[in-house]
């Protein structure tokens, strides 16, 4: 189906030779913010912005969500649309959807689609837009489908709401558009529950709905972020191919600059709600010209490989003996019941004073190994010694008297602190569970507040603290009880790049200070290769590979570490061009 | 903003705390407006509203004054239903909190065990429980609240069910909090906004469930209350409307009102939704 279509990816696009002639000079429009058109005379703008401004409900921290917004997008180009959470960056393609939260709404400006200002249309009018002029993909492809219908009557929903086709056309064309998106066994999967299918799949399907009506102008806000990075690459590679068959317009939002340089024709970087910067990808990427741009972009952790490290000394402190853990899900009245390996003989140690990183995509096993180093969860057999005494076995009042030698940094800075509890106390409890006076507690909370940065601030609530602060509580809490060892399971990925530098330092340094060991789990290589010693890979339940950071990333033995590492976006681009060779021939081969 | 603030852009709540407020005067000025017991005969009997001063509602089938029962009822009405709230969240957040926190078989011991209490209809049982235990405020109080802890129980295990995996409440785990402390210091305070709006809405439900025990004649029969009266106006409603008419108009007031309030209640509880309106 894509005989005609065997030229590079988006990667290299914007150097292989196109139907459509694109790229003006830059000098021409250097002083234009807005400026910069990539399409020649003849691809007018589909989409222009001009101009808008949002304004934001009173009581917001800042009065307009984006101001003086201008920008266009052309049939046939991608543009991405960069920025960290607060950036404002989704909201121009949520007022040209006409999706703007309760209490939002343009004050100023223009939206101009194929001549007509979509701020002015009536209900009906936009409502018609929506779908069959302009398709839409979110982020989140668990809940933007729904859960009790199947795939095939989703897409024909699509069809329906806009009148089209008649009932058997809209299933046969649902069918041709699954195929389209590459979905694997679309005749069943057009039979099948969300659920039944896997994060990936079921964004195929909703690209498949937005692509439903063939759409001029796609906007994707974040459509690959909450995938693991090898479904990443290949959605970001269907989206750039369809892209180009169907000659479509694309708004491609994201906060990932690795992102940007494998799918981008132009980039938009905005910050408070203003452009920061606007032009042709490799210009932005390659000298940025405003120093937020730069900043975003060497905050990116880089996959140069990581230096040679010493060896530790090898003091085991951790030391993992063939552990397993399966889970079982209760059979129902008409289901079989389900066996899941989480952890399949998993071995390994750890030294005092090192970093592992284990690094998986999700179903890796990588959460639940974390979860049982902590005893959060209970192995089914296998040992875990730390310092010589087997954690696996205890339970009870002996656990709970043990639970200090291991603490836990978690993934997500909102829900792993109590709205309820002042932040000094949410530190101080654990000291003063385990025996500490609860003013000296208190005392140890303030100066640990003080040592993340974070000092005096010790009677405010969690909801008054921004995500990066909550994670550097989280770490002051972890360190709270002196522990011999530190889980930090995804600690960083719920953050923007930037904060995520600030905080994978902050740990680097305590590591220092206080001699800790660290499990560092993470589904991000690039991270992990910034503060590792050594790197474990896992996958379905097994380690695939360990080795120092060094040999994994410049010598990976396995098949799988070698997929993920070129699953990396943006890699060719932000290391030196050697890498893009082996890049374009393995997609050549999955082609 | 503030929680009153909150609570107060609800017009409904504002005027539901008004009615409550209106009435918890009434049940606290009875005894100085009328010190006489609500149940001294003080004029002739079927005195219609407004005929003679001092009897504003009139007088009932035995020439009582209809306007002291009604306040002395208030204080009995606000009093059964506040108690027996207050007992029925006693006995029905611990059991829901345990069940929910442990989960497991002991979940299961004890979810049946509200079970055989929500099987049985909630009103055949009070009825039951207080001809038993013979009327009296102290039996009115246990059989309502009997009959009312299901569903607090229910729904503090709920509550718990979804928070226990919670990262902070891991997190407490991890730092060696005893369960103990765990469920009274990370996991309750952050079930209180529901329970407060489900006690509000019992209360109504309460001040309903006496009044109709007494219509019933299973009442104290030693304190005036509004379903007292309603039942012994039940045989002459069409001579003396007024005899039913007010302490009617009474419950339908106070019920509304605590409807109203833990409606609003509800709203400043829940920020999320606070934020939209």
């Amino acid at each position: 189906m894509n005989t005609f279509d065997n030229s590079t990816s988006g990667t290299s696009a914007s150097t292989a030779s196109r139907s459509e002639p694109e790229k003006v000079p830059k000098s021409a429009t250097a002083g234009d913010l807005c400026g910069d058109h990539s399409g020649d005379p003849a691809s007018e703008p589909i989409l222009r912005i001009e101009g808008l401004s949002v304004a934001l409900p009173a009581g917001a921290d800042r009065e307009y969500a984006v101001e003086e917004l201008s920008y266009e997008v052309s049939p046939g180009e991608i543009l991405c649309v960069v920025g960290e959470s607060g950036s404002g960056k989704s909201m121009a393609a949520n007022t040209v959807m006409g999706l703007l939260p309760k209490g939002v709404r343009p004050v100023a400006g223009r939206v101009m689609f194929e001549g007509e200002d979509v701020l002015t249309l009536d209900e009906k009018r936009h409502r018609a837009l929506r779908g069959k002029k302009i398709g839409m993909i979110f982020q989140e492809p668990m809940t933007a489908l729904n859960p009790l219908m199947r795939i095939g009557d989703q897409i024909a929903e699509v069809f329906e709401a806009h009148g089209e086709l008649k009932g058997a056309e809209r299933q046969a064309r649902a069918l041709e558009l699954l195929k389209e998106v590459r979905l694997p066994q679309p005749e069943r999967a057009i039979r099948a529950y969300p659920f039944e299918l896997s994060g990936g799949q079921r964004q195929r399907v909703m690209i498949a709905m937005a692509l439903a009506l063939e759409p001029k102008l796609l906007i994707a806000d974040e459509p690959t972020t909450a995938l693991d990075v090898t479904t990443q690459a290949q959605i970001l590679e269907l989206i750039a191919d369809l892209q180009r068959r169907h000659h479509m317009a694309v708004m491609f939002i994201t906060h990932d600059f690795g992102v940007v340089a494998e799918i981008a024709n132009r980039v938009c970087v905005m910050r408070h709600g203003r452009i920061v910067e606007i032009g042709r990808r490799d210009e932005v990427l390659d000298n940025p010209r405003h120093d937020y741009t730069r900043a975003l972009i060497e905050a990116i952790p880089s996959d140069a490989a990581p230096p040679e490290r010493e060896p530790m000394a090898p003091t085991p402190i951790l030391e993992v003996r063939n552990l397993n853990r399966v889970f079982r899900s209760r059979g129902g009245l008409f289901k079989p019941s389900r066996e899941v390996r989480a952890l399949d003989d998993v071995s390994f140690t750890l030294s005092r004073g090192e970093t592992i990183g284990i690094v998986g995509e999700s179903g890796s096993g990588k959460s639940t190994l974390g979860r049982c180093v902590v005893r959060l969860e209970r192995p089914d057999s296998g040992e875990i010694l730390l310092g010589g005494e087997d954690l696996s076995a205890l339970k009870g009042d002996a656990l709970r008297r043990q639970r200090h030698r291991v603490q836990m940094v978690f993934q997500d800075p909102y829900a792993s602190l109590n709205p309820r509890t002042r932040v000094g106390m949410a530190i101080a409890q654990g000291p003063i569970a385990n025996g500490v006076p609860r003013d000296q507690a208190l005392a140890k909370a303030d100066e640990l507040l003080e040592l993340v940065g974070l000092g005096g601030s010790a009677d405010r609530f969690p909801h008054e603290f921004s995500g990066g602060q909550r994670q550097r509580i989280g770490i002051a809490r972890a360190l709270a009880l002196d522990p011999e060892l530190i889980v930090a399971d995804e600690a960083v990925s719920a953050l923007d790049v930037s904060i995520q530098a600030q905080v994978l330092e902050l740990l680097e340094d305590l590591k220092q200070r206080f001699s800790l060991s660290l499990l560092f789990i993470t589904h991000d290589l690039r991270v992990a290769a910034q503060i590792c010693d050594r790197i474990i890979v896992m996958q379905k339940g097994r380690i695939v590979e360990q080795g120092s950071a060094q040999e994994v990333f410049t010598r990976p033995q396995a098949d799988y570490t070698r997929e993920l590492l070129a699953a990396i976006p943006g890699r060719d681009k932000t290391t030196d061009d050697k890498t893009t060779d082996d890049k374009t021939s393995k997609e050549e081969t999955s082609h | 903003m503030s929680f009153f603030a909150r609570f107060a852009q609800n017009r409904g709540a504002l005027v539901g705390l008004i009615i409550l407020w209106a009435i918890i005067l009434m049940a606290v000025l009875a005894p100085v407006l009328f010190p006489e017991s609500p149940w001294r005969m003080v004029q002739r009997p079927f005195l219609p509203p407004l005929a003679q001063d001092g009897f504003w509602l009139g007088t009932d089938t035995m020439g009582r004054n209809v306007a002291a029962g009604l306040m002395h009822g208030a204080w009995v009405s606000l009093l059964i239903g506040l108690v027996s709230t207050a007992v029925a969240l006693a006995i029905g957040v611990p059991l829901g909190a345990i069940a929910g926190y442990y989960g497991g078989l002991v979940d299961d011991a004890l979810m049946r065990f509200t079970e055989f209490f929500q099987t049985i209809p909630n009103f055949a049982l009070a009825i039951v429980l207080v001809a038993i235990m013979q009327p009296s405020v102290t039996s009115i109080v246990l059989a309502i609240a009997i009959v009312s802890w299901p569903p607090v129980a229910r729904l503090v295990r709920a509550e718990f069910m979804s928070l226990r995996h919670r990262e902070y409440v891991e997190a407490a785990r991890l730092v060696g909090q005893t369960n103990t402390q765990i469920i009274l210091r990370q996991i309750l305070p952050n079930t209180l906004s529901p329970i407060i709006v489900l006690a509000s809405l019992m209360v109504a439900t309460a001040i309903l469930l006496e009044s109709a025990l007494s219509f019933l004649g299973l009442g104290d029969p030693n304190v005036m209350s509004w379903g007292y009266m309603i039942g012994a106006a039940r045989t002459v409603i069409r001579q003396a409307w007024w005899l039913s008419f007010f302490p009617g108009l009474a419950i339908l007031l106070t019920v509304l009102a605590l409807n109203l309030v833990g409606e609003g209640l509800d709203d400043a509880l829940n920020p999320k939704l606070a934020r939209e309106r």
